[in-house]
């Protein structure tokens, strides 16, 4: 069993096969609270699945959970109360979109950091490269190089 | 009998392996022709044993061995032989057999195809090679032999896993493998070009077909895997974030950057040093996707643990081929010396940009996979990072990169005219706008984002048309002339648009399906219907059927639309007795730009079935597109300049059969 999961995990997407999702007898009557109850759900973390959110799982504590996120629904909670009540019980393991906080802000903002590392890299390459040609003059052998690449060019005209 | 002779084969090439490390790279290092010429006998030996060896794994599954323990483990004397064949790679051991035979099968391609390239150049990338060959094999005869032998023998074995007995997900493994380990290739002539001490522009136009050969084979694992996901599991997704989907795109992202900077590295002699890292961090992405699958550091929170010695020698292995390049690449590449000079209007200032931003999305996708594996290991904080975070990180990088696609290939190199490709532009900025107001119209009520993103799909494909109609002047010369330059043009101008063009057509399946799909979720019992996008679903009623290993209950579901019987559609829920687990096998009936997707659920208390539906609008877009992009790399790839390779290259051919 232990290398039939395991080889799975070589496929792509390590999910539950099986599917029954939303049952429709769970649904809420008013249609509004259901659409509320379905985007949480979305966005809650089925805690025995591998990476699939309630709203994806046949498991049974994902069923639960979702009977839960109703009950507060129908109770009058907005969606932050929601999230609060299940983080509450479950932890934050259970968001899928993780919380901005001092453990998460390198996760946050790492993507943005490394845009702009990357930007100022381009911005200074291009900087360099365009004024050094104006302030060192090409040796012979430099000379030679570029009528080689310049005939390059011409060779593989229309080329990437 | 054949079983002990692929093991002793597998050791055979371990043994091969490691001559062929040691011995041309002391030939290199001393300039001896003797010594570095063994490189090539020897990575064609190791081939054809990894191939026996392999042979011999394949053959036991196909006989149904099960004195074998994997065959045991993974197969049934009832199963499909299709199934038997890809159960072969369908487990720990027998899928790493299959990522040395790659391994050995593009150590085998260069000693066939690279008798133009410098001795020492080619002795020094076979030598690489086989020290990846060496690791590999190693991990595979001291921690998991697939010959080993159970005594006595059971009379059945225990079956695959349902859902890999698939098609489709058959042959996903050695596609993404091809791709995986293809770039252990441009590895390989990265670190041996650090060894040199020497990249010019022929280095970089031998490495081009290998990222090339890799890039495509990743590509159509990838759109296997998530084709599979998405008639599969059931609910009509196709890609989900899942770290093991991520393992495969970082790569990816990085093999598609490596594929552009290399065109500068080859065409204007610049960004020599960053291709020589991007080479070395796309095989690294590769090894390090290759750890998180195979050491079960991400599936710790699911019921089963895999063997964790096998964990911390992949791991080993990593760390030693990812610190030990980029040690090399610390202290070798600020001797490469760079030249060319950067215009920021210019092709090759558009590649730059294009790769700070691959770099920064392939940076989102590392970051959100690998955090919370280091938040939980360092800070002992468990939190998931789902598909919002994607959303809101690699999309907002991933959207301008698009944007910028088709303006590229239109810039001239060093210094261009951004006023004239603009107006090459603009009859695809006109599509692109008209696709807006369009999308608008029809889809009002939908996501305000998704007809943005409906422009920016057609931006592609008109923009990839715009670059071929300006290239062959249509319009402006006779067409005559016109068919004519088109057949001039070379094969990888052809292959460059079908991939931007193919990358359109994903992104317009990806936002119709996540913006304008419909479901419907409901039950049914027999003879009563329900509608869904302009068809009426009705149950006629639900039966058995025999598999051969498998029995199902079969939903018989008649699609109508005005009244007009359009489709009967027969999902099945299947259960398999051997491995006592069942499977969902979603109906879909597709018209090319739409899915109907049904799925028969549970049977409710009341008899009823539960039946879900989803009209899927543009879904086989992504497969179509992901198929045109694979095919572009394909033409890209027979390229003739490629084959022929770099200039002095052939000169140098010349010279040695002259010689001969």
């Amino acid at each position: 069993m232990r290398r039939l999961l395991a080889s799975l995990a070589l496929s792509l997407a390590l999910v539950t096969p099986a599917v029954a999702l939303v049952d429709p007898a769970e649904r809420l009557a008013d249609p509004v609270q259901e659409e509320r109850a379905r985007n949480i759900s979305k966005n809650l973390r089925c805690m025995v699945c591998q990476n699939q959110s309630i709203d994806d799982s046949d498991a049974e504590l994902a069923g639960d959970l979702r009977a839960v996120v109703r009950d507060r629904i129908k109770a009058g909670d907005t969606d932050e109360e929601v999230y609060d009540y299940v983080v509450a019980r479950y932890g934050d393991f259970v968001l899928m979109t993780p919380r901005f906080g001092p453990a998460t802000w390198l996760l946050w903002l790492g993507p943005a950091l490394v845009l702009l590392i990357g930007g100022a890299v381009v911005l200074l390459v291009i900087r360099r490269h365009r004024t050094r040609p104006l302030v060192t003059d090409l040796s012979p052998a430099e000379e030679a190089r570029l009528a080689r690449l310049l005939e390059d060019d011409k060779n593989s005209h229309g080329l990437h | 009998m054949i079983v002990e002779l692929g093991h002793f084969a597998l050791v055979l090439a371990l043994a091969v392996s490691v001559a062929q490390m040691a011995v041309p790279a002391l030939g290199a290092h001393r300039r001896d022709i003797r010594l570095m010429r063994v490189g090539e006998p020897a990575a064609l030996l190791q081939f054809a044993l990894v191939v026996f060896a392999f042979g011999a794994l394949t053959y036991a599954f196909v006989v149904s061995d099960f004195s074998v323990k994997l065959v045991y483990d993974n197969s049934h004397s009832m199963k499909p032989m299709i199934f038997k064949v890809s159960g072969v790679w369908g487990n720990h051991e027998g899928s790493m057999l299959l990522w040395v035979l790659i391994l050995a099968l593009f150590g085998a391609m260069v000693s066939f195809f690279g008798k133009n390239l410098p001795d020492t150049l080619r002795a020094r990338v076979l030598a690489v090679q086989a020290s990846i060959a060496v690791a590999f094999l190693l991990f595979i005869v001291f921690t998991s032999n697939p010959f080993e032998r159970l005594d006595p023998a059971p009379f059945e074995g225990r079956g695959l896993n349902p859902i890999l007995q698939d098609r489709a997900l058959a042959f996903h493994p050695p596609w993404l493998y091809a791709g995986y380990v293809g770039f252990s290739m441009t590895f390989s002539f990265a670190v041996a070009a650090l060894m040199e001490g020497r990249v010019d522009a022929s280095w970089a136009r031998w490495v081009r077909p290998w990222t090339l050969a890799a890039w495509l084979s990743l590509t159509i694992g990838i759109a296997m895997g998530s084709w599979w996901a998405y008639y599969t599991l059931g609910w009509g997704g196709f890609w989900f974030w899942d770290p093991v989907e991520n393992a495969s795109l970082m790569p990816w992202i990085a093999g598609t950057a490596l594929l552009h900077s290399a065109i500068v590295a080859e065409k204007r002699g610049a960004l020599k040093s960053w291709t020589i890292l991007l080479a070395i961090l796309a095989f690294s992405l590769s090894l390090l996707g290759t750890f998180l699958v195979r050491s079960g550091v991400l599936t710790s929170v699911h019921a089963f643990a895999v063997d964790p010695a096998r964990g911390s020698v992949i791991l080993g292995i990593l760390i030693f081929f990812v610190g030990g390049s980029l040690s090399l690449y610390a202290w070798r590449a600020p001797t490469l010396k760079t030249e060319g000079i950067f215009a920021p209007i210019s092709r090759e200032g558009a590649l730059l940009v294009n790769n700070m931003l691959l770099s920064a999305a392939t940076a989102s996708v590392f970051i959100g996979t690998l955090y919370p594996l280091l938040l939980d290991a360092l800070a002992d904080m468990k939190i998931t990072v789902g598909p919002p975070f994607f959303n809101y990180t690699f999309v907002p990088i991933f959207v301008p990169l698009l944007c910028l696609v088709p303006l590229g290939p239109l810039l001239g190199w060093k210094r261009a005219d951004v006023k004239a490709a603009a107006e090459r532009l603009l009859v695809a900025a006109g599509l692109a706008f008209i696709a807006l107001l369009a999308s608008v119209a029809l889809f009002y009520e939908g996501p305000w984002l998704a007809p943005f993103g409906m422009a920016l799909a057609v931006w592609l494909v008109a923009g990839a048309l715009s670059e071929i109609a300006w290239r062959v002047k249509l319009f402006s010369t006779p067409l005559s002339e016109s068919w004519a330059r088109a057949r001039r043009q070379p094969r990888a101008v052809w292959g460059t648009a079908l991939a931007h063009g193919g990358l359109g057509i994903v992104v317009a399946g990806i936002i119709g399906v996540t913006a304008w799909s419909e479901e419907l979720i409901t039950t049914l019992a027999a003879g009563e219907s329900a509608d869904i996008a302009g068809y009426r679903l009705t149950l006629d009623g639900v039966g058995l059927r025999d598999g051969p290993n498998f029995d199902a209950m079969v939903g018989l579901v008649r699609v109508r639309k005005d009244d007009e019987l359009v489709a009967t559609l027969m999902p099945e829920k299947r259960r398999f007795s051997a491995e006592r687990q069942e499977k969902t096998e979603p109906a879909i009936r597709t018209n090319g730009f739409s899915d109907l997707y049904v799925v028969l659920g549970e049977q409710a208390g009341d008899g009823k079935w539960v039946v879900r539906a989803y009209y899927n609008r543009l879904a086989p877009l992504i497969w179509f597109g992901g198929s045109f992009m694979a095919l572009g790399g394909l033409i890209s790839l027979m390229d003739r300049r490629l084959r022929v390779g770099a200039p002095t290259a052939a000169r140098a051919h010349l010279r040695a059969s002259a010689a001969e």
